[in-house]
C-alpha cells in the first residue's frame, strides 16, 4: 500500500465518523464538529510549524488563542465615541507610558556600563515610569468603566468588519511570541516551556480582570457574524422557499446554512495556511529550520543563527494559533475568558499534533479532526460505557452514581492515554514526517 | 507613627501568610528540582501529583473521621499523611515502570520526556477529577487557630490583631522537618551520596558502580513524599481543590529556576522568593502606611502594586528577569 493511499484512507476514516455522527446523532452537530476541528486543525498547525519544524515547545496555545479573541472584540465590536472622549484616549496614553518606561529601562541597561549607576538609574527608571503609568491609568479606567456598566464599560472596538479582526488576531499573538521568544529563546528547551505556560496564565488573567478591555468575566457578547442570521433566513421568503424545495423545515435550514457558511470560511483559511505550510517545509528555509532542529551545534556552525531563526518561527507559529484564536471566537459569537482552559487549549493541540505526526502538516491536520471527534464523542461513549457497567449494580448505589457522575472526566484520561500510547508504540503519529 | 502596629499588621498580612506560602511552594519546588537533578526533565506533572496525594488524605482523613480517629487540636489530616504518601509512592513508581523507564532506557532527549509528562499530568489530571470529582473538599478540623486576632489584642492592648492559623502553624514546622530529614538523608547517607553523585556526573557514578535504577527508585519515593506533603499542606491551609494544583505549577518551576534548577537549597530559597514577592506585591499597603507615615502623607488609595489577581505575574516576572540576568538562578543550578 502507497503512502498516499494510506493518507486518503486515514482522512476517509475521519470523514466516516463524522458522518456517521450526522447520520447517528443530528447534522448540526456533526457540522459543529467539522467547524471546531477546522479551527483546532490551524492551531495544529501553528503548533507544529514550532515542534515539527523546529522543535521549539510551546505550551502557551492557550494564550495566543485568546489574544486572538480579543482581537475580535477590539477590531470588530461596537465604535462608542464616548469611551473614547471619556477615557480610552488617556488609557492608550498610559499603555504608551509604560511601554516608553520599560523601552527605557532596558535601552538603559543596554547602554551604560554594568555597576551601581546603572541599577540605580533603572530602578529610578521603573519606579517613576510605574508611579506615573498608574496614575494616568487608574482615573482613565475608571472613567471608562463607569460608562454604562451593565452592557459595556469597555473601550469598545474600531466597528470594522469581523473578517479584518482575523489577521489582526494573528498580528497580536505574533506581538506577544516576540516578546516572549525573545527572553526565553536561546536558554534551554524547558525554559521556553515554562515561560510560555506562564505568559498564557498572565494572558488569561488580564483579559479576565481587565473589564475596560473586554469587560472581563461578564464576557463581551453579540459579536459581529460573516454570515448571515438564522432569523433573518427564516424570514427570507426566498430562503424558505428553496428550503423547501429541500424538504427540509425552514429553522434546521437556516442553522444548517449558518453553520457549512463557517465551514467553508474556515476551509478557506485553513487550505491557504496548509499551502502555505507546505511550501514553506519544501523551501530552503524550511531545509534549514529542519537541519537546526536535527543538529543545533551543526547547523550553527554552518553560519545559521539559531536563535534569530528560533525567534522567526515561534512568532510565526503563535500568529497561526492567534487567528484560530479570532475565528473561535467568531464562530461562538462570543468572548468568554472564564473558559480558556489549559488542558483544553494548550494540551489537547499538542496531543493533535503527536498523534498526527509532528513534522508533517497534513499529519496535524488529520489529528486535529481525530483528536476533536474524540474530544466530543468520549464523553457521551464514556457515560454509555458506564450505565453498561453499573447496570448489573443496585439502582440506588452510592458507588454507581459516583460512577456515572464522574463518567464526564474520563475525558482527560483517554487524551492522556492516547498521547502516551501514541508516544510509546508510534512516536512518529499516524502520517510520520518524510 | 506607631511602629508597632505597623509591625504587627505587616506579620499578620504578610510575613506569616507569606513563610507558610514560601514553605509549601519550597516543597513543591524540592521535589521538581529533585526530578530535574536525577532525571534531567521538567516533570509538569508534579502539580497533579501533588493534587493525587493530597487526594488520598482526603479521602483517608474522611474515613478516620467518619470512625472517629481524631488528632486532638491539630487536623486529623496529619494522621492520614503517611497513607497520601505510600499512595502517591505506589503511583509514582508505577508511572516510572510504565512509562518512564522505557524513554530512559532509550536515552530519549529531555523535551520528549517533558512531553511523556504531559501526557502523565493528563491521566493523574483526570483519575483525580474521576475519583474525588473537581470541586472544592474542606478536609481540615482540630483548633482554627494557635492564636486569635482577637486573642491577641486583649493579650497585648494593641489595635492590630495578630491571627496565626494552626494550618499555618503547621506548614512550616512540617516544612522544617521535611527539609532537615532531606538534607540529612542527601549528605549523609550512602544512597544520598549516591544520589548527588548521580546528579554530578551520571557516567562518572556509572563507572563507580552506583545502580541507577536504585537511584531513580529513591527519587521517586522521595518526591512521592514531598509532593504528597506540599499537596496535604496547601490543600489544609487553602483548600483542596484538583484545579488549583495544576495552576501551582507555575510558581513551584519559578522557584526552582529561581533558586537553581538542581539545587535542592535554591528550590528553598527560590520557594521563599516566590511567595514573598507575591505576597507583598499584591497587598494593599495602605494598613501599614497608615501607622509609619505622618497623617498628612498619608495614601489615600490602598497602595497596591498590583491586585491578587495577578500574582502569577509576579512569580512569573521574577522568572523572566531571572533567566534574562542570571540563567542558571540564584544558587548555582545545572548548566544551560
Amino acid at each position: 500500500m502507497n503512502e498516499t493511499v494510506k493518507n486518503t484512507g486515514l482522512f476517509a476514516i475521519v470523514a466516516g465518523l463524522i458522518v456517521m455522527t450526522g447520520f447517528m446523532q443530528s447534522w448540526n452537530s456533526a457540522i459543529l464538529i467539522i467547524n471546531m476541528g477546522l479551527i483546532s486543525a490551524i492551531m495544529a498547525i501553528g503548533v507544529n510549524l514550532q515542534w515539527g519544524f523546529a522543535g521549539l515547545f510551546n505550551v502557551g496555545v492557550m494564550g495566543f488563542v485568546a489574544l486572538g479573541g480579543l482581537a475580535v472584540v477590539l477590531i470588530a465590536g461596537d465604535f462608542t465615541p464616548e469611551t473614547w472622549s471619556a477615557g480610552g484616549f488617556g488609557i492608550v496614553l498610559a499603555l504608551l507610558l509604560g511601554a516608553t518606561t520599560v523601552a527605557a529601562a532596558v535601552m538603559i541597561s543596554k547602554k551604560m556600563a554594568k555597576g551601581r549607576a546603572r541599577t540605580v538609574a533603572m530602578l529610578a527608571v521603573l519606579v517613576v515610569g510605574f508611579v506615573v503609568y498608574r496614575a494616568v491609568f487608574d482615573p482613565n479606567v475608571a472613567a471608562v468603566e463607569a460608562i454604562n456598566p451593565a452592557a459595556a464599560g469597555n473601550i469598545g472596538g474600531l466597528g470594522l468588519p469581523v473578517l479584518l479582526a482575523w489577521p489582526a488576531g494573528g498580528l497580536l499573538a505574533a506581538g506577544a511570541a516576540w516578546l516572549i521568544g525573545k527572553t526565553a529563546l536561546g536558554l534551554r528547551s524547558d525554559y521556553l516551556a515554562i515561560a510560555t505556560l506562564g505568559i498564557a496564565e498572565i494572558i488569561i488573567a488580564v483579559l479576565k480582570n481587565e473589564d475596560w478591555l473586554a469587560r472581563g468575566v461578564k464576557n463581551v457578547i453579540g459579536l459581529p457574524r460573516p454570515v448571515p442570521y438564522e432569523i433573518d433566513l427564516q424570514n427570507d421568503p426566498s430562503f424558505v422557499e428553496r428550503a423547501a424545495g429541500m424538504g427540509l423545515d425552514p429553522v434546521m435550514a437556516s442553522t444548517l446554512y449558518v453553520k457549512l457558511g463557517y465551514s467553508v470560511l474556515f476551509m478557506v483559511v485553513l487550505l491557504v495556511l496548509l499551502w502555505m505550510a507546505q511550501m514553506a517545509l519544501k523551501s530552503p528555509w524550511g531545509r534549514m529550520m529542519r537541519a537546526i532542529r536535527d543538529n543545533e551545534v551543526a547547523a550553527e556552525a554552518m553560519g545559521k543563527d539559531v536563535t534569530r531563526r528560533h525567534l522567526q518561527i515561534f512568532v510565526l507559529g503563535s500568529a497561526v494559533c492567534g487567528i484560530a484564536g479570532a475565528m473561535m471566537t467568531t464562530l461562538d459569537g462570543q468572548l468568554t475568558p472564564g473558559t480558556y482552559n489549559p488542558l483544553r487549549f494548550t494540551f489537547l493541540v499538542w496531543v493533535m499534533v503527536i498523534v498526527g505526526g509532528s513534522g508533517n502538516n497534513f499529519g496535524a491536520v488529520l489529528g486535529a479532526m481525530l483528536i476533536w471527534f474524540l474530544w466530543v464523542q468520549v464523553e457521551p461513549l464514556g457515560i454509555w460505557l458506564m450505565q453498561l457497567l453499573t447496570s448489573g449494580m443496585a439502582e440506588d448505589s452510592a458507588l454507581r452514581d459516583h460512577l456515572l457522575d464522574s463518567a464526564a472526566h474520563m475525558r482527560l484520561l483517554t487524551m492522556g492515554v492516547i498521547l502516551l500510547l501514541v508516544l510509546r508504540f508510534s512516536p512518529r503519529g499516524l502520517i510520520p514526517e518524510k | 507613627m506607631d511602629f508597632l502596629n505597623a509591625l504587627v499588621a505587616l506579620s499578620n498580612f504578610v510575613l506569616v501568610p507569606a513563610i507558610a506560602y514560601g514553605s509549601q511552594l519550597a516543597l513543591g519546588a524540592l521535589g521538581v528540582t529533585l526530578i530535574y537533578g536525577i532525571l534531567r526533565f521538567s516533570n509538569f506533572a508534579h502539580g497533579d501529583t501533588m493534587a493525587f496525594g493530597a487526594m488520598v488524605t482526603v479521602l483517608v482523613t474522611w474515613w478516620m473521621q467518619s470512625i472517629g480517629i481524631s488528632f486532638g487540636p491539630l487536623p486529623t489530616a496529619l494522621l492520614a499523611l503517611p497513607f497520601g504518601i505510600l499512595g502517591t509512592m505506589a503511583l509514582l513508581l508505577f508511572t516510572d515502570r510504565v512509562v518512564y523507564k522505557f524513554y530512559r532506557e532509550q536515552k530519549a532527549k529531555p523535551v520528549i520526556l517533558v512531553i511523556v509528562s504531559m501526557g502523565v499530568m493528563f491521566i493523574m489530571n483526570g483519575l483525580v477529577r474521576f475519583i474525588i470529582g473537581p470541586g472544592d473538599q474542606r478536609f481540615a478540623d482540630g483548633e482554627r487557630f494557635i492564636i486569635s486576632a482577637r486573642d491577641f489584642k486583649t493579650m497585648t492592648g494593641l489595635k492590630e490583631g495578630l491571627a496565626i492559623k494552626t494550618t499555618q502553624g503547621i506548614t512550616v514546622v512540617v516544612a522544617v522537618i521535611c527539609v532537615i530529614a532531606l538534607f540529612w538523608f542527601l549528605n549523609r547517607t550512602r544512597t544520598g551520596k549516591s544520589m548527588r553523585a548521580y546528579s554530578d556526573n551520571e557516567d562518572l557514578a556509572l563507572l563507580s558502580g552506583i545502580n541507577p535504577e536504585r537511584v531513580v527508585m529513591y527519587t521517586w519515593l522521595i518526591v512521592a513524599a514531598l509532593a504528597a506533603t506540599a499537596g496535604v499542606l496547601y490543600g489544609l491551609d487553602k483548600s483542596f481543590k484538583p484545579f488549583v494544583y495544576f495552576q501551582l505549577l507555575l510558581p513551584i518551576f519559578a522557584s526552582a529556576i529561581v533558586g537553581g534548577l538542581g539545587n535542592p537549597l535554591g528550590a528553598i530559597a527560590g520557594g521563599f522568593v516566590i511567595a514573598f514577592s507575591e505576597v507583598t506585591i499584591t497587598y494593599a499597603w495602605k494598613k501599614v502606611a497608615k501607622y509609619m507615615l505622618p497623617e498628612s502623607l498619608e495614601p489615600s488609595s490602598l497602595a497596591q502594586l498590583l491586585s491578587t489577581d495577578y500574582k502569577f505575574a509576579v512569580s512569573f516576572v521574577i522568572l523572566l528577569i531571572v533567566l534574562l540576568f542570571k540563567p542558571t538562578g540564584l544558587f548555582k543550578g545545572k548548566a544551560v
